[in-house]
């Protein structure tokens, strides 16, 4: 019984911030209909920014969080100016390679600049029991970042005047750009938002996970069967599939080999792609 | 038009792949046959890779599950079972193909991203439950023991036999691709590629021939994952299922031109060669995968037809010449 | 615009292909001209300069080097009619990937002439680089590749330095059984590569035979980054020690976070990671873990110890490798790693003065025939068919890290014999 809380609760905590990369991957999908395969180099550059933030220049890690958040928000409005604005009307197969080879363009140069070798932000804030489970302090603060960035995204969606030109668009976006609102800049916003999201996720894990310039594909991967579990296009069932992932991969070592936690996600990831393609809570209208 | 002119499109693609065989030969330089077999290997799984992508316009981004898979199949019954590796090859091939039959009944109902995304989801699970199934020897693989080799009179003999074997199936996906692209079936393709709709109205039966084509360009990556394992001498799941070799094959696809039989040809030796000489410089080694990334994005953006289809588009006279 | 863009794509592609034949058309180096009584010994290897293994490969290569230099600067190796061979390298970057592994050693073999080839680092890239050195004929002496399974696949040019894995970690658990009586339950958590699964599979025997309960047994994947599971499962399993893990940073991240988990275990022993001078970085955590090690510093293997052992001794002592090495590489402290490389080096050397030529098959002999101690210890070969070039001669030491004075240090725990220290037990 101990071993079942301890193994939720270390899968619960890693799910909300694989809910906040997944969020992103789904906000991007429902404003543009664009799968963004570099969705996981700018979650290991979130890594990298921290550990520099960190590491080099000596910045606290979770005030480094905010500068990661901007960097992310930044470089997601330069990828779509330069990139995905020409291929957002394209087929599928358009934006799908452009956005991977930008996945390549951003591996090939931070392969050159870190290697492939393993980083580690070196900092640790202990840990305390909560009766017979025993929790990693940056672990739970990552859990926490996460639920209040949600919350910030929902109050930034729901109660902005950016936020619900992008639902607007979203929703229709020739209605929108009729009644005024300026698609182009929304659109560049979201795609920030969304990179944003994934920068911040990786800037978490990299408090408590040791870290290469590939390790932001397997958080990738685990987006996409997130983003299907709950929907594509539909950021709250993002961060609820997220939480679902986490749960898994607690429950599932609980019974059987820790190896077998990828096949169980990707054969689920494929069952719902072909059972409910619009996912568990449902995909955008 | 005289008969031999009508099969201009094949002789030339046939031609380009020949040479490319009988270069290491007349060198008689181990290192060239290793260049050849590599660029071969390339064009091979280009051109099988285009029949799905290409004519019928589904994007099978894991594609590269077929190889490993072929080459799980084939190596096991090798190492083993202690069979040949001609009915090895065989077997590779029709698993692979069965496999794909059974597997695109279902995922070929899917439309453009999602059907992108269920063909990274099957490279994934079948990468992840091979790492965990001890039969095909879990996360360590298998090896191969060398005494095998013998059977074909040596490591030496064994590589030159491997090497005509890659020339042949090389061969045979060409002539095969050449043969869909020309007949009424992958006319069907190109309807299904443009319209799968409207194709659907005007009487193609779309979900048999999205299969069939999906089971044509399967079998071929299945066939020279037994034999490039076997050469290889090990196999291992990463090694095996390589994500991004899959989608390395769609850029020397794209490169050289989708739905052309020699536009694979030319791209998987064009892009071959340049990573190549990327990887052993050593000012480029690092960053040949950013010059392959805006390379990609160049096609992308502003040739979606590729080189071969730009050249037809613009010259159509080449149309005869280049298929 | 479309135009231009086309012509700066056929401009590529143009440039790729010349580029080729340029590259084709000049012959990769020769050694100068030869004098007749001097020959250049050309050895390939690969090294893991960027990529999971560079610890380890990094330090084994500055290892080889260093005998290398060594050699050359002393004028080479004079052979019985004045013959002098000089040495030279061939060499790449593997980026700890096999994928690459295949192409630069047919590389190597083919187009640079290698003569000998080394080993990469670990046993799965040596795996695959094994089957290029036998399909092309090239001896190759492996270091930093432990694994059994790769002396049983009927190779006949491979030759192991390195004691082999299925000897890795039965030491740890006679130390054990020694320090420990009271425990009955062990747990084994691997890294699931070839090296680790065959070190376990040999001690889980072996500890089964001496009457533990092997309560857990487990592998975690190669870039596994979050031993979380793993950790619950052995608080789980009531273990009262763990033994496993696989290579470096794989390691130092399971020591890492036990420790901040704050899990009580009598005794903690890792493969590769600990006897490797930066596993000290990891302060606290790093303390009473126990690694096997193929050497250390304090290891006393000497001309006398080869007489008492009835073995020829070779090369130079232990000492004389240390104060090289850190002269020759700003103080840094050679591990385990170092020493393997600069061990092939002296066994490679050997094997040239005792087969009196650079004939690959007259070393391939010696190499069958040697037995030999030099600084690394007992250097032997399997000859049998099946498991041909494996080490018999060389065995394991087990280190603790203790704190002492200064800090935290190695000390040699175990076999009892050569021990500079009691070890630590239970763990604090």
């Amino acid at each position: 019984m101990d071993f079942l809380l301890a193994s939720l609760s270390d899968g619960l905590l890693i799910g909300f911030i694989y809910g906040i990369a997944a969020m992103g991957l789904s906000l991007i999908f429902g404003v543009m209909d664009v799968i963004n395969l570099a969705h996981g180099p700018v979650i290991a550059l979130g890594m990298f920014s921290l550990y520099l933030l960190y590491s080099v220049l000596g910045l606290h890690p979770y005030f480094g969080l905010v500068i990661v958040a901007v960097v992310g928000l930044l470089l997601g409005m330069i990828m779509y100016a330069i990139v995905v604005r020409r291929v957002i009307d394209a087929p599928h197969l358009s934006s799908l390679l452009a956005t991977f080879a930008v996945n390549m363009v951003i591996i090939g140069l931070g392969t050159a600049v870190f290697s492939t070798a393993p980083y580690n932000v070196d900092f640790s804030l202990g840990r305390f029991s909560v009766g017979p489970v025993t929790l990693i302090a940056t672990r739970v603060i990552g859990a926490l970042v996460a639920i209040l960035v949600t919350i910030g995204l929902y109050i930034f969606l729901y109660k902005s005047r950016p936020g619900r030109y992008i639902r607007a668009v979203a929703n229709n976006k020739t209605a929108a750009e009729l009644v005024g609102v300026p698609s182009n800049f929304i659109l560049a916003l979201s795609f920030g938002i969304g990179t944003m999201l994934a920068a911040l996720a990786g800037a978490l894990i990299a408090t408590f996970f040791p870290f290469t310039i590939l390790a932001g594909g397997t958080y990738e991967l685990k987006s996409f069967v997130i983003v299907v579990l709950g929907g594509l296009g539909n950021p709250v069932g993002a961060l609820v599939g997220g939480l679902i992932l986490g749960l898994i991969e607690g429950i599932i070592p609980t019974f059987m080999e820790t190896t077998w936690v990828p096949v169980v996600e990707f054969v689920m990831f494929v069952m719902i792609l072909l059972v409910r393609p619009t996912g568990l809570f449902g995909a955008k209208q | 038009m005289k008969n031999w002119q009508k099969y201009l499109g094949l002789i030339i693609s046939l031609l380009a792949v020949t040479l490319l065989a009988v270069w290491p030969l007349i060198t008689s330089k181990p290192v060239d046959r290793e260049v050849a077999f590599t660029i071969l290997k390339g064009i091979a799984l280009a051109s099988s890779l285009n029949i799905i992508l290409g004519y019928t316009g589904y994007v099978s981004f894991g594609h590269i599950v077929y190889f490993g898979l072929g080459g799980y199949i084939g190596f096991y019954l090798i190492s083993q079972q202690g069979w040949s590796i001609y009915p090895s090859m065989l077997a590779g091939g029709l698993i692979a193909g069965l496999f794909a039959f059974l597997l695109g009944k279902a995922i070929l109902r899917l439309r453009g991203a999602y059907f992108a995304l269920a063909t990274i989801g099957v490279n994934m699970a079948v990468l992840s439950f091979i790492s965990n199934f001890d039969l095909l020897g879990g996360p360590i693989g298998m090896t191969l023991n060398f005494n095998i080799y013998k059977e074909y009179g040596g490591a030496a003999q064994a590589l030159q036999l491997i090497f005509y074997l890659m020339v042949a199936i090389t061969l045979i996906t060409i002539i095969v691709s050449y043969l869909v692209r020309t007949s009424k079936f992958g006319l069907g393709l190109l309807a299904i590629r443009e319209d799968e709709d409207a194709a659907e109205v005007m009487g193609v039966v779309a979900p048999n021939l999205k299969t069939w084509a999906y089971v044509l360009s399967a079998i071929f990556p299945g066939v020279i994952g037994v034999l490039f394992f076997f050469k290889n001498g090990s196999i291992e799941p990463h090694p095996a299922f390589p994500l991004h070799t899959s989608i390395e094959l769609i850029v020397m696809v794209m490169l050289g031109g989708q739905g052309t039989v020699f536009g694979p040809i030319l791209g998987a030796a064009a892009y071959q060669r340049m990573r190549g000489l990327l990887l052993t410089t050593p000012i480029f080694k690092n960053i040949q995968l950013s010059v392959a990334g805006v390379l990609l994005l160049i096609i992308v953006l502003f040739i979606p037809a590729g080189v071969v289809g730009w050249i037809r588009n613009r010259f159509p006279i080449t149309r005869r010449v280049l298929q | 615009m479309k135009r231009t863009l086309f012509t700066i794509l056929t401009l590529l592609l143009a440039a790729s292909f010349l580029l080729g034949a340029c590259q084709t058309g000049t012959e990769p180096e020769v050694a100068e001209e030869a004098k007749p009584d001097e020959v250049t010994l050309v050895i390939g290897f690969t090294s893991s300069i960027t990529g999971k293994y560079e610890t380890s490969s990094g330090r084994q290569v500055r290892g080889f080097n260093l005998w290398m230099d060594q050699v050359n600067d002393a004028g080479g190796i004079t052979l019985s009619d004045g013959t002098v061979v000089k040495l030279e390298v061939a060499t790449y970057d593997d980026e700890s990937n096999t994928d690459r592994i295949q192409e630069l050693y047919t590389r190597l073999a083919t187009e640079d002439n290698a003569d000998l080839l080394i080993s990469p680092y670990s046993s799965g890239l040596t795996a695959a680089a094994s089957i290029i050195a036998e399909q092309n004929g090239k001896v190759m002496i492996t270091t930093g590749a432990a694994a059994d399974s790769n002396y049983q696949q009927g190779y006949t040019l491979v030759f192991q330095i390195y004691t082999p894995a299925s000897r890795y970690l039965t030491g740890a658990v006679d130390l054990l059984a020694s320090v420990g009586p009271e425990v009955t339950k062990v747990a084994f958590v691997y890294e699931d590569t070839k090296f680790s699964t065959g070190v376990v599979e040999a001690a889980k025997a072996y500890a089964e035979g001496m009457g533990y309960e092997v309560v857990l047994y487990e592998g975690y994947a190669a870039d596994t980054s979050d031993f979380g599971p793993f950790i619950n499962k052995i608080v789980d399993s009531g273990a009262e020690a763990i033994l496993g893990g696989g290579h470096f940073q794989d390691g130092s991240t399971f020591a890492r976070q036990l420790h901040e988990k704050g899990v009580d275990t009598n005794l903690f022993a890792l493969l590769v990671a600990p006897p490797e001078p930066d596993f000290a970085d990891l302060g606290e955590a790093a303390l009473g873990v126990i690694g096997p090690s193929q050497w250390e510093p304090l290891a006393a293997y000497t001309p006398e110890s080869a007489e008492v052992a009835g073995v020829e001794w070779f090369g130079p002592s232990s000492d004389d490798f240390v104060t090289a090495y850190t002269g020759a590489y700003d103080g840094e402290e050679p591990s385990y790693h170092s020493a393997g490389g600069y061990a092939a080096g002296v066994v490679l050397q050997n094997a040239v003065l005792t087969a009196d030529s650079t004939d690959p098959v007259a070393i391939k002999a010696a190499l069958d025939a040697m037995d030999l101690m030099i600084f690394f210890g007992n250097i032997k070969f399997d000859t049998s068919e099946e498991n041909h070039g494996l080490q018999i001669g060389h065995s394991m030491i087990y280190i603790q890290w203790q704190e002492g004075e200064d800090g935290l240090s190695k000390q040699v725990v175990w076999p009892k014999a050569g021990a500079t220290s009691d070890a630590i037990y239970p763990i604090p």
